[in-house]
């Protein structure tokens, strides 16, 4: 139970504090940006007389790389808006009048963990299905694997969430956010470098963005979400920087699961026996 | 069995890196006791009260409430806590923030429609029910901070600086709120710096300095306990202020005024007797109670423990 009223507390905080609706706001405007740009993509590309396989290429890519923006945003989102959840809370004293209720320490860390996953779930659909919708009714494309692709892009999120909340129970919120961010940075520049490697066949490379990969996976669930949603022609291609030369296996999607759950139960743990 | 101690504390200690926040507490309060914790800042009072509820895991030693280990989840249910700084999400209005902390409790939605009313009636904030509590004074923080922690009808009561931020008529209003509590059974240990409110609410104080209980004393005891003597004499050798000081523990030296503290007027003849007896000339002994206030100073000094 106690889980719950935390869980609904935190989701209503979101929509209380506008965090979700500027969140959505800001969305709406980015989406209108990227169906301006497409809609003058697909005129021009229409007065010229290009081949049609070639076209729809052309639209796939606009559609990963709204897709990778969504995920950019989706990063930040759960990072800026998480990050105070348990640090700012313990440094106010405010979940002291909490954590004297007959509620376990526990229950209050998954309920709030709940309730940013419903937020951040919100946002990933209306801007996975956005960016998806906007290039179907304008370009005529849409995701190869759409649910799929949603599916890592979330559990990506999941994680950071997760990783977020264990910071939270050590540090103070900036140390807790400048500790996630620089930790997807890690992953984000070790994925590029495994990807360069691949085209380049370079086995040493490959295996920095693997380790990369294991100290945080979650630029290779973003990788897999691209490699499930876009078109097989474009990684075939490799003719964006986005073509996935070097999967990630589904061994590395299960050990992202695994780690996210370790990391939660970290971070309960943590929050359980620390000092408040 | 119910124990009839509501809080049972045995060689407390806790250890912040190499700062002992509290050092050794040992410490009874019975079931329906009024019981107040006094010292200066930093002596270990608010740690001490955060061990009780299970907010901080002590060093070592061992803390009981209501018959059950601090912390225990259950017991929390009949508990109602205070903190020193009530802060909460300002975003709430009051209504809002006691719906919520009822449900933390376990109480049902209907019986919440019945008690939030009459709580914020009873700390004054019924007009301010739909305001959100970040338009709120800190008399008015105070105050809803009082009513969440009364949502459950407590067994046990932990109030930290409750009067603090509050106005004459908000005092008025804790003090009222202690007495009915009593009325009801419950136990309240009240942390304050105001003594004043401590000697008008409390059965039993303990002084804390340092981390550990240095005194507990009755404060509704008789006039036999408790005693402060002035002494006006002359010819008070050092021999004589060495003499009384093994009597009495507390000697002060004003000018021709000894100032004493005595556990009993009864120890006066042996007083006087041993001045005499010393070469001292006495012309005046006045017995007057101790105020709290004054064994506060005794114990935690002019300087105020810094």
């Amino acid at each position: 139970m106690g889980v719950w009223i935390m869980a609904g507390v935190t989701f209503r905080e979101a929509a209380r504090k506008k965090v979700l609706w500027m969140a959505l706001a800001a969305g709406a405007g980015f989406l209108t940006l990227f169906g301006t740009g497409l809609h003058f993509q697909v005129k021009d590309l229409a007065s010229q007389s290009i081949n049609p396989v070639l076209r729809r290429e052309i639209m796939n890519t606009m559609l990963t790389m709204g897709l990778y923006a969504v995920d950019l945003l989706a990063v930040l989102m759960t990072i800026l808006t998480s990050v105070d959840a348990l640090s700012g809370e313990i440094t106010s004293g405010t979940i002291q009048a909490i954590a004297t209720k007959p509620v376990s320490r526990w229950q209050v860390l998954l309920g709030k963990w709940l309730g940013f996953v419903g937020m951040i779930t919100i946002y990933i659909i209306i801007m996975v299905g956005g960016v998806n919708a906007v290039t179907y009714f304008i370009g005529g494309v849409t995701a190869r694997h759409l649910l799929r692709g949603f599916v890592f892009m979330w559990m990506e999120t999941l994680v950071l969430l997760s990783l977020t909340f264990v910071f939270g129970t050590y540090f103070s919120t900036i140390t807790s956010g400048v500790l996630a961010l620089g930790l997807h940075g890690i992953a984000f520049i070790g994925g590029w470098i495994e990807q360069f490697g691949a085209i380049t066949h370079t086995q040493r490379a490959v295996n920095v963005g693997i380790v990369a990969s294991i100290l945080i996976p979650t630029e290779a669930l973003w990788r897999r979400a691209a490699f499930e949603m876009q078109s097989p022609l474009a990684s075939a291609m490799r003719m964006s920087p986005f073509s996935n030369v070097s999967v990630p296996s589904v061994t590395m999607v299960g050990y992202a699961g695994v780690y996210m759950l370790a990391a939660l139960l970290l971070a309960v743990r943590r929050f359980g026996q620390r000092d408040l | 069995m119910i124990s009839d101690l509501a809080i049972s504390t045995r060689r407390l200690r806790k250890v912040f890196g190499d700062k002992v926040a509290v050092r050794n507490l040992t410490l009874e309060v019975s079931r329906g006791e009024i019981f107040g914790f006094l010292g200066p800042n930093g002596a270990g009072k608010s740690t001490s009260v955060k061990m009780l509820l299970g907010l901080v895991a002590p060093s070592s030693g061992t803390a009981a409430i209501l018959g059950r280990p601090a912390g225990d989840v259950k017991t929390r249910a009949k508990v109602g806590f205070l903190p020193e700084h009530f802060r909460f999400y300002d975003w709430l209005t009051s209504a809002e923030l006691l719906k919520l902390h009822g449900r933390l409790y376990g109480i049902s939605h209907a019986e919440l429609r019945r008690r939030v009313p009459s709580l914020l009636d009873r700390v004054g904030l019924t007009p301010h029910r739909d305001k959100c509590l970040r338009d709120f004074s800190k008399g008015m923080l105070q105050r809803i901070g009082l009513a969440q922690a009364l949502l459950n009808d407590p067994d046990l009561v932990f109030l930290d600086e409750p009067t603090s931020g509050l106005d004459p008529v908000g005092r008025r209003l804790v003090r009222d709120i202690i007495k009915s509590q009593r009325e009801r059974g419950a136990t309240v240990l009240l942390n304050s710096h105001l003594l004043s409110e401590v000697e008008i609410s409390c059965d039993r104080v303990a002084f804390l300095k340092e981390g550990e209980v240095v005194e507990t004393r009755e404060l509704n005891s008789s006039l036999e306990e408790q005693t402060g003597v002035t002494i006006r004499a002359t010819n008070v050798s050092t021999d004589a202020v060495a003499a009384l000081q093994a009597l009495a523990g507390y000697v002060r030296i004003e000018g021709e005024h000894l100032i004493l503290s005595l556990c009993s007027t009864g120890m006066l003849p042996q007083i006087v007797r041993c001045l005499v007896e010393k070469g001292a000339e006495v012309y005046e002994v006045t017995p007057q109670r101790l105020s709290l206030e004054e064994r506060f100073l005794q114990i935690v000094g002019s300087d105020g423990g810094l």
